[in-house]
Order: C-alpha cells, then sequence, then structure tokens
C-alpha cells in the first residue's frame, strides 16, 4: 500500500497514450458489430494506434450501437470486446482532457461518461465485458458498469484504475462504483495507488467474474484464436445471463461477509477514511492533491448517496484537470512515452551476446535486467569471490520475484542460465556488446578497455557505466573510439527505471542506436546526452549536492534537512542520499566537477566529506553516514559522531536566505539552472530529456514534472527572481543562466508549448 | 478379383468408418483373400537398410490393462511387470537363458524397485545372468524401452532383447515432506540422546503434511488436462467432437474386445483374487450420457472431461525383439519388422501435447513413405481433444509452415485406418506400457487386416513425442 511518489512512476508505462484522432467522416471507424443468433457482439478497434483510447468518438459509436442493442427485437444480450490484440480498453484519450481549457468543460466530459456507463448498468439485457490486455482507466469504468466480465489469464491483462499517477482521478463513475465491488478497503487501494491488478487477482477480488486461459497455436495465431476463444466463452456466458441460467452475484467468502458486514457500520466506515486519509497525507505531504479529492468523492457517494457521489467526482474531476500537478503528471507521463522510443533507429546488428565487465553492485544489475529479459550475459570479473557475490545478487534479484510469484521457479532457472560467470575474456570474441562496470577510475578504464579491444570483434560496442568520468577521455586509448559510448545506470539497476546514454563527438549513430535498443530491451527510459564532466544527471546533482554541504555547516541537522527536501517532493532526503550514493563516490564527483566548472559548484566545504570518510563514514555502505545503518533496523539513527565533524565546520547562516522555504528553494533551484544551462550549452537535445533524467534517475520530485515543467509551471520569472536573491547572498553560483533569463523576460517563453 | 479387391481399398479412404466395419469384415473373413490382399495388392518396397541388421518383434503380449483401484490395486508393480514377462515366455517359448538383455519402462517409480525391470525379471525366472534396466520418458517409456532394444542389436551388442513397460496407479509413492525427511535424517545421524532429542524438538506439526507426486508438468506447473482442454480450444474442437470421438473409441475397443482381436492380452492370475482376462474400462456409452458430464479442468465451460479423457490405469506390456537372423534360426514367425523411429520435442505449455503431429512427418521421410503408403495408424489417445487436435495440426500448411518449418502440411490419418481396435481413451493408458500395446495393435492389425505398415505415434510430458514404422513381417 504505497503511493510514494516513486511508485507513481513505475506505473506509467501501463496508461495508454493518446492517437491521432481518426477522420470523424467516416462512420464507425472504431467499433465492428454484429448479432451472433440473439447476442450482439461488439468488437472494439480504433484505427491507427496500438490501443483502444476513450475517445469521443468511441464514445458515440458505442453509444450508438447500444441504441441499436436496446432497440432490436432479436438481441436479448451483448458482449464487449476488443479486437486489438494486447489492449481492452488502455483509459480515456488524454488529448481530449488536454484540449479543455477550464474545469467545467472537463466536468462535462465526465458527466457525459457518467450518464452513459449508467444506462448501461442498468440495462435490461446483460451485457458482459469480455477483457483481453490492459483494461485501465476508462476501460476499467466501462467493464465495470457492464453485468459481466471475463478476463484473459494473460501477463497483458492487467486491469486498473491509474488515474491517480496522472494527477486525476476515475471521472467515469469508478469512484462509485468500485467500492460496491471490491470493498471500500480494495477500492481506496485501486484508486490510490494506481496499481494494475492482474487477472487471476482481480478473479480473487470479484472485479471478475470469470477467466479464460490463454491459448497456444492451433490453426491460426495464438493471440486471434485466443481473441476468438473469448468471444465464444463470452457468447455462452452472455446467453446464460439472458436466460437466467446464470447469475452475475457471486458467493463471497466468510472473510469478505464479514468485511462487509463490518462496513455497514457508520462508525467503521469513519474510521477507515480518517486511517487512509492520515496515510495518504503522510505519504504525499500534502503536495498531490488528486488522492485526497479520491478519499473525499468516494466518501460522498457511500454517506450521501449515488446522485451526490457521481456529482461531486465529477467536479473534483475537472477541478483536478486543472492542477499544476495533474500537468506536471501528464507531461511527464507523455515524455516517458518518448523516451521509450529509439529515435536513432534499428541498429545494424542487433546485440544477441552481451558481457559485463565488473560483477559489482552495478555490473551484476545490469545483468541482472539483460538475462530475465533473454539476453545472453557473460558476467566476468577478476576474482571468484567478487564473481560470486554478483551472480547470487542477480540470482537473489531473480528469486525475490519467485517469491512474490511474479515468476516461477522454472522461469527462473531459465533466466539464470542466460548468466555465464567467468574470470577471463573467453567467448569475448563472440560479444556484441560489452559493457564495463568496473571502479570508477580512469587508468583502470582504460586498461580494461585495452584489455577487451585485444579480444572483441570489429563490430562490438564498448560501453562505459560511469557516472561522472568523461566518455571522450576513456575512448582516448580506444583504437575505435566510433564503437565506444557511456551508459550511465541507476542504482539498484533493476528498480531504478532510466538509463542515460552518453555520446561523444566519435559515438557512431548506430553504435549510439545500438546502446539505445539494448536500454529499451532491458526495460528502460533512455535519455541520449551529449558528452562531458558530469553528462547530465550528474552535473545536475553536484551543484545542489554543494549547497547540501553549505546547508549542514549553517547548522541545519540532517534530519532538518532530510525533512525540508521530501516534504517538498523529492522521494529521498538530501543528507540520506549523500548516505545512499556514498561519501567518497560524492567527494570525488564533486571534486572532478569542481574543478571543471570552478565556483558556479562551490559552496559547501569539501572538508566535512574528507573528514567523513577519514573516519570511515562512507555511508550505508559502511554502516555509517550521516546516519547509522543496521541490518534490519528500520528507523535510522543519526551517527552522533557526525557532530563534532559538523562543529568544527559550522558557518555563520545568513537569517534572510534561511527559512526553510529558502532553503528548499536554494537546493531546487541550483538544480534547475544547471539543467537549463545544459540544455543550453546542448548537453540536453530536448527539455523532455532534462525532465525525464531529473525525476526518474534523481527523484526531481514528480508533482512538479522535472525542471523545465518545473519552470513553464511555476514561472521563469518567479524562479530567476529567488535566484537573484541567493546571488546576492553567495555569489555566482546562483547566477541564472541566460536561456532562463530568456525565459523569465518573455513570458510567451515556454519550454512545453 | 485382384483389381476388383485394389479398388474396394483405394475407395474405403473416402468411405465413412461406418462403411469400414461392413466392408472389412468380408475381407478379412478368409485368410486366402487376405493373403491375396497384402501380397498383390502392395507393390510398396520394403524398408530393409543394407549394411544394418532387420529386426523383428517376434511376439508380445500384456495384461489386461484395469482402472486404477481395482483388481490390481494390492500388487506391486514388479508383479504385474513379472505377469507380462511370464506371459510372453509362455507365449513365445523362448529359452529364458537366449536372452540377452531386459529393458522396462516405468513412469511414476516405486521407490523400492527403482530397477523395476531386473526386479520383475529375477522374478519371472530369468537368468540372473541377464542384467536388466528401466528407463523413464513419460507416456513413451515403453516406446524408449523398444528403440533401446532396437539400437542395442542394431549395433550388435545383442541379438535377443525384452522390452516391456508397467505402470501401477492404484498406488503411488506418496513422500513426507522435505522438512520431515530433512529431520529423520539428522535423527539418524545424531548420536546422543541430547542430540537425538534437540532434532526432535524442531519438529513441527506441519512437518506431516504429505507430498504427492506431481501431477502437473514441472516446468509449466500446468496439468496435462487443462493444457489438453486449451489445445482443443486452440484447434477450435468442440465438446461434441471430443465425445463422439471418445464414443467411437470405446465402441471400436468393445468390439475388438468382443470379436477377439486383442489377442496381446494375456490372463493373469492376481494372488488372491480371480484371474483377470479382459481390460475393465471399456464402457460404451451415450453422447447424451456423456453430455452430463461437468468439465474436469478448466470449469466451468472448460470441453475435457472424464468421458473423453484417458483414465488412471494399472498395467504392463512386453514384447520380445529380435535380430531376424537369429529369430529364424531358432524357428520363429515374426510378426513385424521395427523399422525408421523417430522422437521429438517441443514447447511444453501450448504444444505439450502435440508430438505425433511433429513426429509422424519427419518418419515418414526417414523412412521414403507417404501417409498414404500407412495402413494402420496406432496413435495414442491421450485425451479426445488431443488427439483431433493433433488431426487437424497434421492437416494445417499454416501450421506447418509457421511452427514446424516445414513447405507444408502431412495430412491427416484418415479415420478408417486409426485405432480400429480401440485406442488409451478405451483400453486404458498405464503410462510406462502403452508403447508396446501400440507396436503390437499395429502388428495385429497389419496381420489381421493385411497391409503393410503401420505408424506408432504419441505424445508424452515434457512436450515430447515419438512414432515408428512397424512393417508387417511377410507370411
Amino acid at each position: 500500500r504505497r503511493w510514494l511518489a516513486s511508485s507513481i512512476l513505475i506505473y506509467f508505462s501501463y496508461i495508454c497514450r493518446s492517437f491521432t484522432r481518426a477522420s470523424a467522416l467516416l462512420t464507425r471507424t472504431h467499433i465492428n458489430y454484429g448479432v451472433k443468433g440473439d447476442v450482439a457482439v461488439i468488437r472494439i478497434n480504433s484505427p491507427n494506434s496500438k490501443v483502444n483510447t476513450l475517445s469521443q468518438e468511441l464514445h458515440s459509436e458505442f453509444m450508438e450501437v447500444m441504441n441499436e442493442v436496446w432497440s432490436s427485437s432479436q438481441i436479448r444480450s451483448a458482449v464487449l470486446i476488443s479486437t486489438k490484440p494486447g489492449c481492452f480498453i488502455a483509459g480515456a484519450d488524454l488529448n481530449m482532457l488536454n484540449a479543455c481549457t477550464t474545469s467545467q468543460e472537463v466536468t462535462q466530459i465526465s458527466q457525459e461518461a457518467q450518464k452513459m456507463f449508467e444506462k448501461l448498468e442498468k440495462s435490461t439485457k446483460p451485457v458482459v465485458a469480455a477483457i483481453n490486455g490492459s483494461c485501465l482507466g476508462g476501460g476499467l469504468e466501462l467493464a465495470i458498469s457492464c453485468q459481466y466480465r471475463i478476463a484473459t489469464k494473460d501477463k497483458k491483462t492487467v486491469l486498473g484504475s491509474p488515474e491517480v499517477l496522472l494527477g486525476i482521478l476515475p471521472g467515469a463513475g469508478a469512484t462509485q462504483r468500485l467500492p460496491k465491488m471490491v470493498g471500500i478497503p480494495a477500492a481506496f487501494d485501486m484508486m490510490l495507488t494506481g496499481r494494475s491488478i492482474r487477472a487471476d487477482r482481480a478473479k480473487k477480488m470479484g472485479l471478475v467474474d470469470q477467466l479464460v486461459e490463454p491459448l497456444g497455436p492451433g490453426v491460426k495465431p495464438p493471440e486471434e484464436r485466443t481473441i476468438e476463444y473469448l468471444e465464444e466463452v463470452a457468447i455462452t456466458f452472455a446467453k446464460g445471463l439472458a436466460d437466467k441460467k446464470i447469475t452475475p452475484k457471486r458467493d463471497k467468502g466468510l472473510v469478505e461477509k464479514m468485511t462487509s458486514y463490518a462496513l455497514s457500520i457508520p462508525f467503521v466506515r469513519q474510521q477507515i477514511y480518517k486511517k487512509v486519509e492520515e496515510k495518504v497525507r503522510k505519504q504525499t505531504k500534502g503536495l498531490y492533491p488528486a488522492p485526497l479529492k479520491i478519499i473525499d468523492v468516494v466518501k460522498t457517494g457511500i454517506e450521501q448517496g449515488s446522485n451526490a457521489g457521481y456529482l461531486s467526482e465529477s467536479q473534483r474531476f475537472g477541478e483536478l484537470a486543472m492542477t499544476k500537478e495533474s500537468k506536471a503528471l501528464m507531461g511527464l507521463y507523455r515524455g516517458q512515452t518518448q523516451c521509450k522510443k529509439n529515435k536513432f533507429g534499428a541498429p545494424q546488428k542487433e546485440v544477441k551476446q552481451l558481457a559485463v565487465l565488473g560483477a559489482g553492485l552495478m555490473g551484476a544489475g545490469i545483468a541482472q535486467v539483460s538475462v530475465d529479459k533473454g539476453l545472453q550475459t557473460i558476467l566476468k570479473d577478476t576474482t571468484l569471490p567478487a564473481l560470486g557475490r554478483g551472480q547470487q545478487q542477480v540470482f537473489k534479484g531473480l528469486n525475490d520475484k519467485v517469491k512474490k510469484k511474479t515468476l516461477t521457479s522454472f522461469e527462473r532457472d531459465a533466466m539464470f542460465s542466460n548468466l555465464i560467470g567467468q574470470l577471463d575474456y573467453r567467448g569475448f570474441e563472440k560479444a556484441d556488446m560489452v559493457i564495463e562496470a568496473v571502479f570508477e577510475d580512469l587508468s583502470l578504464k582504460h586498461r580494461v578497455l585495452k584489455e577487451t579491444e585485444a579480444v572483441i570483434p570489429d563490430h562490438c560496442v564498448f560501453a562505459s557505466n560511469t557516472s561522472a568520468l568523461p566518455i571522450g577521455e576513456i575512448a582516448t586509448v580506444s583504437k575505435r573510439p566510433e564503437k565506444v559510448i557511456g551508459m550511465h545506470y541507476f542504482s539498484p539497476v533493476d528498480k531504478m527505471q532510466l538509463l542515460e546514454i552518453i555520446t561523444t563527438e566519435k559515438t557512431s549513430k548506430d553504435t549510439t542506436a545500438s546502446a539505445v535498443d539494448v536500454g529499451l530491451r532491458q526495460g528502460k527510459v533512455i535519455i541520449v546526452v551529449k558528452d562531458g564532466p558530469g553528462f547530465y544527471t550528474t552535473r545536475c546533482l553536484t551543484p545542489m549536492m554543494s549547497e547540501v554541504i553549505r546547508i549542514l555547516q549553517e547548522g541545519v541537522g540532517p534530519k532538518k534537512l532530510d525533512s525540508l527536501t521530501t516534504s517538498f517532493g523529492f522521494p529521498v532526503g538530501a543528507a540520506t542520499l549523500v548516505d545512499e550514493v556514498g561519501v567518497d563516490v560524492a567527494k570525488h564527483v564533486a571534486e572532478n566537477l569542481g574543478k571543471e566548472f570552478g565556483e558556479r559548484f562551490a559552496g559547501g566545504s569539501l572538508e566535512m566529506l574528507q573528514q567523513m570518510i577519514s573516519k570511515g563514514f562512507l555511508g550505508r555502505k559502511s554502516g555509517k553516514g550521516f546516519y547509522i545503518y543496521q541490518e534490519g533496523v528500520k528507523n535510522k539513527n543519526l551517527n552522533s559522531d557526525m557532530d563534532s565533524i559538523l562543529a568544527s565546520l559550522k558557518m555563520p547562516s545568513q537569517p534572510d536566505v534561511s527559512s526553510d522555504e529558502d532553503i528548499q528553494y536554494r537546493l531546487v533551484t541550483r538544480f534547475v539552472n544547471e539543467a537549463i544551462l545544459c540544455l543550453q550549452e546542448g548537453v540536453l537535445a530536448t527539455p523532455t530529456e532534462g525532465d525525464i533524467g531529473a525525476v526518474f534517475g534523481l527523484g526531481f520530485p514528480p508533482c512538479l514534472g522535472g525542471p523545465f515543467h518545473f519552470v513553464d509551471l511555476y514561472g521563469a520569472q518567479k524562479i530567476v527572481d529567488r535566484l537573484r536573491k541567493y546571488e546576492a547572498a553567495y555569489g555566482k553560483q546562483f547566477t541564472p543562466c541566460q536561456l532562463l533569463v530568456d525565459h523569465a523576460n518573455n513570458p510567451n517563453k515556454k519550454f512545453y508549448q | 478379383m485382384t483389381s476388383l479387391l485394389t479398388y474396394t481399398f483405394k475407395n474405403l479412404r473416402n468411405t465413412s468408418k461406418w462403411a469400414l466395419r461392413f466392408c472389412v469384415r468380408p475381407l478379412s473373413s478368409s485368410s486366402q483373400v487376405q493373403a491375396a490382399a497384402a501380397s498383390q495388392t502392395k507393390s510398396k518396397k520394403t524398408l530393409a537398410k543394407p549394411n544394418i541388421r532387420n529386426i523383428v518383434v517376434v511376439d508380445g503380449v500384456r495384461t489386461p490393462f484395469l482402472l486404477s483401484g481395482t483388481s490390481y490395486k494390492d500388487l506391486m508393480p514388479h508383479d504385474l511387470a513379472r505377469a507380462a514377462l511370464s506371459g510372453l515366455l509362455h507365449r513365445t517359448s523362448v529359452p529364458k537363458d537366449v536372452v540377452d538383455y531386459i529393458i522396462f519402462g516405468t513412469v511414476i517409480q516405486e521407490v523400492k524397485t527403482s530397477n523395476v525391470a531386473r526386479e520383475a525379471a529375477l522374478g519371472a525366472g530369468f537368468s540372473d545372468k541377464t542384467p536388466a534396466h528401466t528407463v523413464t520418458m513419460a507416456c513413451i517409456s515403453s516406446n524408449q524401452a523398444m528403440t533401446t532394444a532396437v539400437g542395442l542389436i542394431a549395433s550388435g551388442q545383442c541379438d535377443v532383447v525384452v522390452a516391456g513397460g508397467v505402470e501401477l496407479m492404484s498406488d503411488i509413492p506418496i513422500r513426507h515432506s522435505r522438512k520431515m525427511r530433512k529431520m529423520m535424517l539428522d535423527l539418524n545421524k545424531a548420536k546422543t540422546l541430547a542430540q537425538r532429542l534437540s532434532v526432535i524438538s524442531k519438529f513441527r506439526l506441519n512437518f506431516l503434511s504429505p507430498e504427492l507426486p506431481a501431477v502437473s508438468e514441472f516446468s509449466t506447473s500446468e496439468t496435462m488436462g487443462h493444457s489438453a482442454d486449451r489445445l482443443a480450444a486452440a484447434f477450435a474442437i468442440s465438446r461434441e467432437e471430443q465425445d463422439e470421438y471418445a464414443l467411437r473409441s470405446h465402441s471400436l475397443a468393445k468390439r475388438a474386445q468382443d470379436e477377439g482381436l486383442l489377442s496381446d492380452v494375456v490372463p493373469f492370475k492376481v494372488p488372491g483374487r480371480d484371474t483377470v482376462t479382459q481390460d475393465n474400462g471399456i464402457r460404451p456409452s451415450s453422447l447424451d450420457q456423456m453430455a452430463k458430464l461437468k468439465p474436469a479442468f478448466i470449469k466451468p465451460y472448460g470441453t475435457v472431461t472424464a468421458a473423453n479423457s484417458s483414465f488412471l490405469t494399472d498395467g504392463a506390456s512386453a514384447v520380445l525383439i529380435m535380430a531376424e537372423e537369429k529369430a529364424l534360426a531358432m524357428g520363429y514367425k515374426p510378426k513385424a519388422y521395427l523399422r525408421d523411429f523417430m522422437y521429438v520435442s517441443q514447447d511444453p505449455k501450448d504444444q505439450l501435447l502435440l508430438g505425433p503431429t511433429y513426429a509422424t512427418p519427419k518418419v515418414l521421410e526417414k523412412a521414403g513413405l507417404t501417409m498414404n503408403d500407412i495402413d494402420a495408424f496406432e496413435f495414442h489417445e491421450a485425451f479426445s481433444g488431443q488427439i483431433l487436435a493433433n488431426l487437424k495440426a497434421m492437416d494445417s500448411d499454416w501450421f506447418a509452415q509457421n511452427y514446424m518449418g516445414r513447405k507444408a502440411k502431412v495430412g491427416s490419418p484418415p479415420l478408417e485406418k486409426f485405432n480400429t481396435w480401440g485406442g488409451s481413451l478405451s483400453l486404458g493408458h498405464p503410462f510406462g506400457a502403452t508403447g508396446c500395446r501400440l507396436v503390437m495393435a499395429a502388428a495385429n492389425r497389419l496381420r489381421k487386416e493385411g497391409g503393410q505398415y503401420g505408424l506408432v505415434a504419441a505424445c508424452a510430458a515434457g512436450g515430447q513425442g515419438h512414432a515408428m514404422i512397424v512393417e508387417a513381417y511377410p507370411k
């Protein structure tokens, strides 16, 4: 039951992407409708799109068809099915919402959908929703308005209400129907987390009534026949429902009965609302308005009746769609979709054999996300214990999925067989790509590059996983610099979605295409940036970290600093982040980039990190940093030995720039300013990649949508004003970059049009 | 006369199975006519290969196949296997010391007799100097036993091999849980009372929950019936078609039993019980009765039911395989040659039971034959749906091109040549013993009905399959 900001990111990929509108002139472009016996079969398949979305055309065609069904005396029941593989209806058309300029317009869209679904719900002719593939958002709302639901037990068949992840709420009746269907707690869980529910779980919850097994090959392709079979099964159930041989009511278990009894007591319900609200407030820190509105709307429906509920749903829906948070989240969603495409085209030779050098945390993580996608991977290290640790990490990562039942033990074994652990370069002559993840030391990387180039074939790409060493410098010893590229993964690799790909002047386009292709196959969201000190992500983070040290030196405690940053929307507090990254790594990066960028990256004294290192306080990995980390202990305590270090480096604070809000903005504006400078200098190709990199790689608050959305939504002028104020106190570190100043000077200038 | 007969035979393929019944019987009623048909209508070559010994089946027998939990329920597997071996000795009068080797197939192993071939052979009175081993390959275990024998003879290692199979589903090894086993083993190692007590103190009640032999496919966790139901759906085979096919199997088996065609069955005096003389699972019902059954695996709308699936069966079978020259030297008149064979395997999830589809074209190609050359098809019937799916798959160009990498379909066997004496659905399916039954049925049918080539095919758990050409021994 998390609705942490970070979890928002994970679920984006499930939500539909809106598509270009088909010509409205053609009649029924989305729906094909036929009658089998006395059952109407309504087949949805929107043209020119991978998914079906609830657009206005689909909406009106559906209404038209339903009116025919209701008026025909020959028809006694209906089946609603999608013939698009892997997608029932993936949600509402986002363009439809984005086109609205006022909350009233959005409310009206919601009310129309509510009306249609209410008619459907009250249909005297039973309608069976036959679900294969994603059934999300508006699609789920449509399905739960039908009298019966049959879903394929396929991995692609997922049901859910992901609206909250876009900063809105389900606006077509789900807030009213879901609690009745699956119970109040489960309904809250679905709508507040936006999680996708697999078909078998949905059956247990009562969200679907029957499951249909996906079929293998017969005399036509499996996907096609599965949909046909689903339709056949759905037709028999539709007939059964019309003949009253089947009742849509299901038997509830004892626990369920008791729960629903308990929830019939108003006092119990009040307690639940209270608990859920507390939890939401704690986790969203008041930064996300949608979850609280969802609770409010559900409550209204249950306590004051459906009419009030529907009214409240449509109004809150309209309000939410106009919020900055919603616009930021939708922007991120669109950005994520863009960063899941390979704009460099297909590589000339697909990577089939991968090799990873270094079986450390990163190397093993990269290996894990490769082998579980079926990529043959060699994991090489220099010592057996180091290799064994890496292999165990991969096994554990896979085995954890078995424990969660998302993999079978057999699938785990088959995936693990894709991994070959070794201490030498045997087999590298067949490698199509080598990703090195050895220690961050330029001479070591040079040695490894030379060793590898001696054994790999000509076409093989050499990728370096580094967070700060410029790829161009690594490539200086290469015989074939056009094949050298940077692939910056984020830790832990199997959880963090971002991959930052770094190209040098010499990197060939095909090498980039190959790296993006591998990254996409590994399930990553990808930004491609130009080489330079710190690339994009590390470069943005470093000035912020410098500010973190200064703030600590000015006497703000790590706990207070953490709470200030998390309440601004960062998923991890700033002091904790230093511990997680590793104090030695932070110092190493700060020094390197400090040399490159000079005064702009100054701020706190690196002496603090130096002292921490000398005392062995390297962060989580050494058990001590700003906090003390113990195995199995959840609440971490401050490391009291830090007091003397902090005291020895204390600086006076400047009261006019040290309010809580100022501290937050000192951190964020340095981050944002550097990000925009990266775009100005061409390190970033697009603002979208800047936002995606900041949010998915560095935890920039998702509710702000990334640095570029933040500037657009909150106003460049306001940010420049802040920067000027801090510049007055601290100097050049806060000087706004030219591009930002340009945006402030011209309010019409936006990063996103 | 000859041309008339040829004409009749050729046209049989196009006539219904009912027509076949009325045609075949008058034809086979006279042995002279039959011989004429066999020797003169075929101008087919024989499959003998240069430099490879011809291998023959002298004869084969089986115990009656019984529903699990009936007359064999107190036996152990080696008892049943022994009965088959004794029956074979009796039937062929082969001197025991001539047998060079004995191989048995079995699936669910009794842990006390894990090499059941050896235990049964010793008890059956074979020479203790005759080695024996046991093989396992799910439902094609005794096929594997026979082809292992073929290999031993072809390579000159042996001249005379007994191959067979046994399954006793009335008793299966149910184990203690892993935790309990571990505790018992630790207890064994504990020396002092204190150590023993410390081991015993770790006991928890849940240790007592037993572990059953897996009924589901290990790699996919799906039971075979479930997979068969999905397979039937994938090939759009209706419940009615499946029930009709099952009824056909039972009706044909009943007729074969009544007419005494199942000559491989040898009576078995079960200790403490009456002598068992015939299979007890053959129960022709009516389509109406069968339609009343509820689906057994995919509920509530699946199509595979108890009536259109093979049932849990106890039984054993054995065949005597020899090098042709040895058999002739000993004065035997063999029943058939064992010719080319083929093992295949494919996706155990979605194509678990399609082994025959993959194996059939390959074995035909290897032997240089076509579907039209085959006179007797003996396919293992795991489920009606599985058989019908295989027939459809073999008849589909799309399937051949997209899944088998072939240019065109091999074609579906004509039903009038297909399992005409019943099949596993009706006769029963003791996993380890079915292969030998298929080979003997093909050999006996060829003798009786007068054909030259038989094709045996079977599917097996793990997504594997097998096919073999059986050639009638000239009279």
